[in-house]
């Protein structure tokens, strides 16, 4: 079990890695890219050129820069460098940007989860039945329906056709407030987000509900269950459930890690700035510093997530124990 | 003698029954086909994607017809006195004008080119990479798997839109591009299936035979393995294509994928942006044919899957009798 974590998380640096040094390079490689004269702002001389080469290292071959940003990178003194924009220490940037993903990360997962298993549930109790039908078209436009596209429907139907009818329920795109500040404005401003995401969301654990479960139910151990005499309520959500939540404990651990390193189109089109509305804007700006620093967190939170999700799965299945 | 006498008797009496004749085996390819031609959403969905194709190909046509090209701006007609955009059904307009008076059916018909081509291209990429990958790294096994199957695991745990918007900002934003793009982030989610399938494979008499035949390595794995592996590919090929579509207008949405003005589903959204939700007809037509063309590829994979799973086979067989009980 140890070797297997400490595989993983061997694996997991590298990914890393690999992921940095590729943005690092990609960046650098571009033709016409003066860092200084970025960082410098409007009013630029040759001197304040020369200076900031001096200050940041702009002047090394790209290699030394490279490993200086990766020493950087040092758990002990770690520092993921300063905007070329607004001069701002780019770990300060993600650190404010953060709340607002981890805000939708939790109320969209705990909408998505209730939801898709519940549909898989009524899907796989009654295989075939007209629940079962509902539960696939459901599935399928979840599936084939662009996040983008959803979050615009409901931003049209919720927002706009209700406001100009006089009834302002929801409020609109760009609306944020502070959890600390006041928790029902909080939850006010991000219900539109949230049932974006949590749609999209849960088709995905419909489906691994459903099947899950209609394996679980055809099992040994389940004829049993019902031979003894329990109530099929007690099959299903004691005995058939628990076991059939490992595939979707799996895909939970990344689609919340996905969310929270950054959810680019809900974010978007709901005027939020978390982690993708900065990295958008820093990468239309070509502010280097911030897009490596929040690709590196999202993907450190993916990342992380697979080698939670695997330890657990190891944890909770005792047949996967992976040598 | 008198066998061959029995025959036409029989078909007289009764007309309904086929006449006699020899069972005839079918090959698995035709049994898929069958189950396809009885399943409703199938044949529903081949005859939407048909249509689409049929929009894309002809994309110039309706230009022709209307006499507006994809990209004119029709500043005398296309706009009302203020400048605004035409509701749907105005005069030589059949869906509206987007914010420049360009003739949203017009567009809409040159976006289906996009989508298909993206769709269609950068999934055949992707299963091809990913095939060859997963033949290999399954087939040889020992380091080659090792590098092979790590590598997939790597692409598979990136945050795939984050990197695509990177890469596409770096290179600039261009078709093929977003089709290398989708490609990459697609072939190791078929790499790792064929790859599980071809570590089971290698281990069956066939291809010992094959072996001892003298059968070199490249040839079992293309022509005697993968013939094996043809179901899930397609099944997964099929899904990958909506997939690929939506990652196309969501990159083309957000200002990065095709550049505007080249019309794609997902741009025109990005435009109908600029004009806000009073042009409702600038949003929903775009939106209703990203969204058909999406549902119609996720059901045929869907009744593709349960053609080729033969333990779906009591599911057609009902279905089978059922309609005969209905057309009798």
């Amino acid at each position: 079990m140890i070797r297997f974590l400490i595989r993983r998380i061997v694996l997991g640096l590298i990914t890393l890695w690999v992921i940095v040094t590729l943005v690092f390079f990609l960046y650098y490689a571009r033709p016409g890219v003066d860092p200084a004269r970025e960082l410098a702002g409007r009013a630029v001389t040759p001197q304040l050129l020369k200076n900031l080469d001096k200050e940041y290292g702009f002047d090394k071959p790209v290699i030394v820069q490279y490993w200086n940003y990766l020493q950087r990178l040092e758990p002990w003194h770690f520092n993921l460098g300063t905007s070329n924009t607004d001069r701002l220490p780019v770990t300060q940037i993600i650190a404010e940007a953060v709340p607002i993903d981890i805000s939708l990360a939790v109320g969209s997962a705990i909408l998505w989860m209730a939801l898709g298993i519940s549909v898989g549930v009524l899907a796989a109790r009654r295989p075939r039945s007209l629940w079962d039908r509902g539960a696939t078209v459901f599935v399928l436009t979840g599936v084939s329906m662009p996040t983008f596209i959803l979050g615009l429907l409901l931003l049209y139907v919720l927002y706009y056709l209700l406001t100009i009818h006089g009834v302002p329920i929801f409020p609109k795109p760009g609306s944020w407030t502070p959890f600390t500040q006041n928790p029902l404005e909080w939850a006010h401003d991000l219900i539109l987000p949230w049932v974006t995401l949590a749609l999209i969301t849960a088709a995905t654990y419909s489906r691994l509900t459903r099947s899950s479960l209609l394996e679980t139910l055809g099992e040994d151990y389940i004829r049993t269950a019902r031979a003894k005499g329990l109530s099929e309520r007690r099959v299903v959500y004691r005995h058939a459930l628990r076991s059939s939540l490992t595939p979707i404990i799996t895909q939970f651990g990344i689609d919340l890690a996905t969310v929270m390193g950054g959810a680019i189109i809900t974010e978007t089109i709901f005027g939020l700035p978390g982690l993708g509305q900065r990295v958008v804007q820093a990468i239309g700006v070509e502010d280097l510093p911030v897009v490596i620093g929040i690709v590196l967190v999202a993907s450190f939170f993916v990342v992380a997530a697979n080698i939670v999700v695997d330890a657990l799965y190891a944890v909770l299945d005792p047949r996967v124990r992976v040598s | 003698m008198s066998l061959t006498t029995v025959q036409p008797v029989s078909s007289e009496v009764l007309p309904e029954e086929p006449a006699v004749k020899g069972i005839e085996g079918r090959t698995p390819l035709q049994l898929v086909f069958a189950r396809l031609r009885t399943d409703r959403v199938a044949i529903a969905s081949v005859v939407i994607i048909l249509l689409i194709a049929l929009i894309a190909i002809g994309a110039p046509i309706f230009a022709a017809i209307t006499g507006h090209g994809p990209t004119d701006a029709n500043v005398d007609t296309g706009t009302d006195i203020n400048g605004q955009p035409l509701p749907p059904g105005s005069p030589g307009y059949l869906l509206g004008t987007d914010n420049l008076g360009r003739d949203i059916l017009v567009r809409i018909a040159f976006g289906a080119r996009i989508s298909l081509l993206v769709g269609v291209l950068a999934t055949a990429i992707a299963t091809l990479f990913g095939v060859v990958m997963g033949l290999f790294a399954g087939y040889f096994g020992g380091w080659l798997d090792s590098i092979l199957a790590r590598i997939m695991d790597v692409v598979l745990s990136f945050p795939y839109v984050l990197f695509a918007i990177v890469l596409v900002s770096v290179f600039g934003s261009s078709i093929p591009l977003t089709i290398l793009v989708i490609a990459f982030f697609s072939f190791a989610a078929i790499g790792r299936i064929v790859r599980g399938q071809a570590l089971s494979q290698r281990e069956k008499e066939y291809v010992e035979a094959a072996h001892s035949l003298g059968a070199g390595n490249l040839r079992i794995m293309f022509v005697d393995i993968l013939p094996n592996l043809v179901a899930p590919v397609i099944v997964l090929a099929t899904l990958l294509i909506p997939t690929a579509i939506i990652f196309e207008a969501t990159l083309s949405f957000l200002g990065l994928g095709v550049v505007p003005p080249t019309p794609s589903w997902g741009n025109m959204l990005s435009d109908a942006e600029t004009v806000g939700f009073q042009a409702w007809w600038f949003y929903i037509f775009p939106m209703f044919f990203l969204l058909i063309t999406t549902l119609a590829f996720n059901l045929l994979g869907d009744a593709v899957r349960d053609a080729l799973d033969p333990r779906t086979e009591r599911i057609f067989a009902g279905r089978r009798k059922k309609a005969k009980v209905a057309t009798a």
